[in-house]
């Protein structure tokens, strides 16, 4: 059975509960999706697309788009990919969002393997997964015979990582005439992510780099590596509340250039994660102090870089989009994880934007070349895309 | 016909026909059929991709492909049952015409394609292509579309044409460079023009390949281009830059056995030809060596290229596909 009878269709009318009874034929029938699903995984993966540098991996959506018939298929200044599946009144756009960007350098083999139970590649979940569902879109309605009420904006997100710090989706949400309704941020996995709030977040780093000659002698100095060691050291010392939740990531320390010479440089990233915007100045304020210290103490050069800044907000718990997400995700057997989100859904609550995160199957091996996701959940994680799509298009979602 | 005006007529880059709706229109309006056919030999690596991606660009999305067949040579892995699993037709290559025996090699699977698929044009490409794309096929077949004076196209693999600057080799491989090119200089000059007469990925007129015979080991594509040569001229040849192929590298003393099987072929079709005479009996024996504690020893090899007859010599073949 490749669509959903028009029985089913016209009780979606009526009540979320129509579109939940729909959802397992649904899931059922977006199998047909399975070769040009996946073809387009493979095809979106293994083009390199580091963050500022995913102009070939937008291209390809664009002619995706396209080929789907979708109008305005387009890139905009940032190098976002755009298009849009017009709905039957347009009273609302809902837009669909994957960030494009990876980790990964463009010199990493970028190569998907394919096999009966997982695809595996690097960037394969984050975030080619998002895209080729998000690209996958008009071909699973029209498959689905589902016409949506709304104009569905489609959009691969440009400079979404790290440095990027969701500039693409900035931009786009601050310059573009298309007034949106809702959001939904398209992520690989993991399936039954249910993001809908941001928690506050500072993303930097701290480089610290001495003189070639440099004076041995002088307390605490051993190169770059030691004293960056001390300035985490400190980090480590900082109080953090229980509550409101915060915590210090230490995501990656690099240093020095081999075994025997004294490293002159060392860069930490970290982010500072916390529900309160007012702890999170603190710990910034505490942190910088640190840095101050440390390199009156011994002479190195120590900067603070802090490149990436987002405010706590979102919708709540009993918002009717996030009840609505819920509910889809209990009937497909889907258990929800509410994880607060630095992702996508920081720029839409600057834009008091109702929105939600959601992930599209399970995987493994995030962020290594071996990053794996398994394809039979995709069609569930499908599902909860579209049940989800359906509710905001009959106003199921809208808040009082 | 001149090597330098060949280049310019009949060697395309696959980017040429990026228009896939205009050439599934213009197969349409031909009626012509087009098969692929993907010979294998433990291939689970790469198989699964490489069905998913010809069958959802190049028949959900074009309909460029009327079938897409893997033809396996007794694959102890799971390469029948992956591609199978992504939609493919699957076929042993032994339950092929199985009154004829079963041999192994890639020219078999190649030569009982010819029976089974159904195509007018055949499109032949390995299964061990890491970076498959659906330029593979379409910048393949669609010089057999719009040009009908052309019977048989060979990939090649180089850098975008736009980006080329300067002199620089044009990058056959080593078995190429230093047996097949030399060879062609002294038989057959015209031949040297195809930058890459190796490669295994090619698109054929069934006319023209069921009328040529099939070594069913290394020398099953050079066999083609001098037989297709030889009966249609270099205009019937022509060749697509496809960017790009990322493959598994092989040994040197791997490319020696290609290359001793290789000329064997070569030898056996230049004395059919007449174009050399009286050859004596060729030993099917490639002597390497290895050294041992500082002690030399002989690895005998035989490698013997057997050869299948052209397609349209056997009966079940004019029977079920109704030519004479």
């Amino acid at each position: 059975m490749a669509d959903v009878s028009s029985d089913q269709q016209s009780r979606t009318e009526d009540s979320l509960e129509g579109i939940l009874t729909m959802l397992p034929f649904v899931r059922e029938a977006v199998q047909a999706a399975r070769e040009i699903l996946l073809a387009n995984l493979i095809m979106i993966g293994e083009i390199p697309a580091p963050t500022f540098e995913e102009n070939q991996r937008v291209e390809f959506i664009q002619n995706r788009f396209v080929e789907s018939g979708m109008h305005n298929a387009s890139a905009d200044e940032l190098g976002n990919a755009l298009g849009i599946l017009p709905g039957t009144s347009g009273e609302r756009n809902i837009l669909v969002v994957a960030h494009v960007d990876t980790v990964h350098a463009a010199t990493v083999d970028h190569t998907i393997t394919l096999k009966p139970q997982a695809a595996i590649g690097p960037g394969v979940g984050d975030n080619a997964l998002g895209v080729a569902v998000m690209v996958s879109l008009p071909f699973v309605l029209e498959l689905l015979n589902i016409e949506l009420s709304s104009n569905l904006v489609l959009m691969g997100a440009s400079r979404s990582l790290g440095r990027g710090d969701l500039e693409g989706l900035r931009f786009f949400l601050s310059n573009s005439e298309i007034p949106i309704s809702v959001g939904i941020g398209v992520e690989g996995f993991p399936l039954g992510r249910l993001s809908y709030s941001s928690i506050g977040m500072y993303r930097g780093e701290i480089v610290c780099s001495v003189p070639e000659e440099y004076d041995w002698t002088r307390f605490g100095a051993t190169g770059a590596i030691l004293t960056m060691n001390e300035v985490i050291n400190h980090i480590q010392e900082i109080r953090l509340p229980r509550r409101p939740r915060s915590s210090i990531v230490l995501g990656s320390i690099m240093g020095g250039q081999g075994y025997n010479t004294i490293a002159t440089n060392a860069v930490l990233r970290f982010e500072i994660r916390t529900e309160s915007e007012q702890i999170g100045d603190e710990i910034f304020r505490q942190m910088a102090a640190i840095i101050s210290e440390v390199s009156s103490q011994t002479g190195a050069d120590i900067n603070l870089d802090v490149f990436a800044r987002r405010s706590p907000g979102g919708i709540t718990f009993h918002h009717p989009l996030a009840q609505a997400a819920r509910r889809i995700m209990h009937v497909l057997d889907i258990q929800p994880r509410k994880s607060p989100s630095t992702s996508e859904l920081s720029a839409f609550i600057d834009h008091d934007i109702p929105a939600v995160t959601i992930g599209i199957t399970y995987g493994e091996h995030q962020n290594a070349p071996q990053e794996e996701v398994r394809i039979e959940p995709i069609f569930t994680g499908l599902a909860q895309l579209v049940g989800i799509l359906l509710a905001i298009d009959k106003g199921f979602c809208d808040a009082d | 016909m001149l090597i330098d005006s060949w280049l310019g007529t009949n060697t395309f880059h696959h980017s040429e026909f990026w228009d896939l709706n205009a050439l599934v229109k213009e197969k349409e309006k031909r009626q012509i059929k087009i098969s692929l056919c993907i010979p294998t030999l433990n291939e689970e690596k790469t198989i699964g991709k490489e069905i998913v991606i010809f069958s959802s660009e190049l028949m959900q999305r074009y309909p460029l492909l009327d079938e897409i067949a893997v033809i396996d040579s007794d694959s102890s892995d799971q390469t029948r049952e992956i591609a199978a699993s992504f939609g493919a037709q699957v076929f042993q290559s032994r339950d092929i015409l199985p009154a004829y025996g079963e041999k192994r090699g890639k020219g078999e699977n190649l030569w009982k394609a010819i029976y089974q698929l159904d195509g007018d044009i055949l499109v032949y490409i390995d299964a061990d292509i890491k970076n498959i794309h659906p330029r593979f096929v379409y910048g393949l077949v669609a010089p057999l579309i719009y040009r009908p004076e052309i019977q048989y196209v060979k990939a090649f693999y180089d850098r975008p044409l736009a980006s080329s600057q300067g002199t620089r080799p044009s990058g056959g491989g080593r078995v190429t460079e230093i047996l097949i090119r030399p060879l062609f200089s002294l038989f057959f000059p015209e031949l040297t023009a195809l930058i890459q007469p190796l490669s295994g990925e090619y698109a054929v007129r069934r006319r023209v390949l069921d009328k040529i015979p099939f070594p069913i080991g290394y020398g099953v594509e050079t066999s083609h281009l001098i037989d297709v040569y030889h009966r249609c001229g270099l205009e019937a040849i022509a060749q697509t830059d496809l960017d790009r192929r990322v493959h598994r590298n092989q040994h040197t003393r791997d490319l020696g056995k290609m290359a001793f099987g290789i000329l064997q072929t070569f030898l056996k079709r230049v004395e059919a030809l007449g174009i050399v005479g009286n050859l004596p009996e060729l030993s099917t024996t490639l002597r390497q060596f290895q050294v041992s504690n500082n002690v030399f020893e002989e690895i005998p090899l035989n490698i013997v290229e057997e050869e299948r007859p052209p397609m349209i010599e056997i009966p079940e073949y004019t029977k079920k596909h109704k030519v004479s």
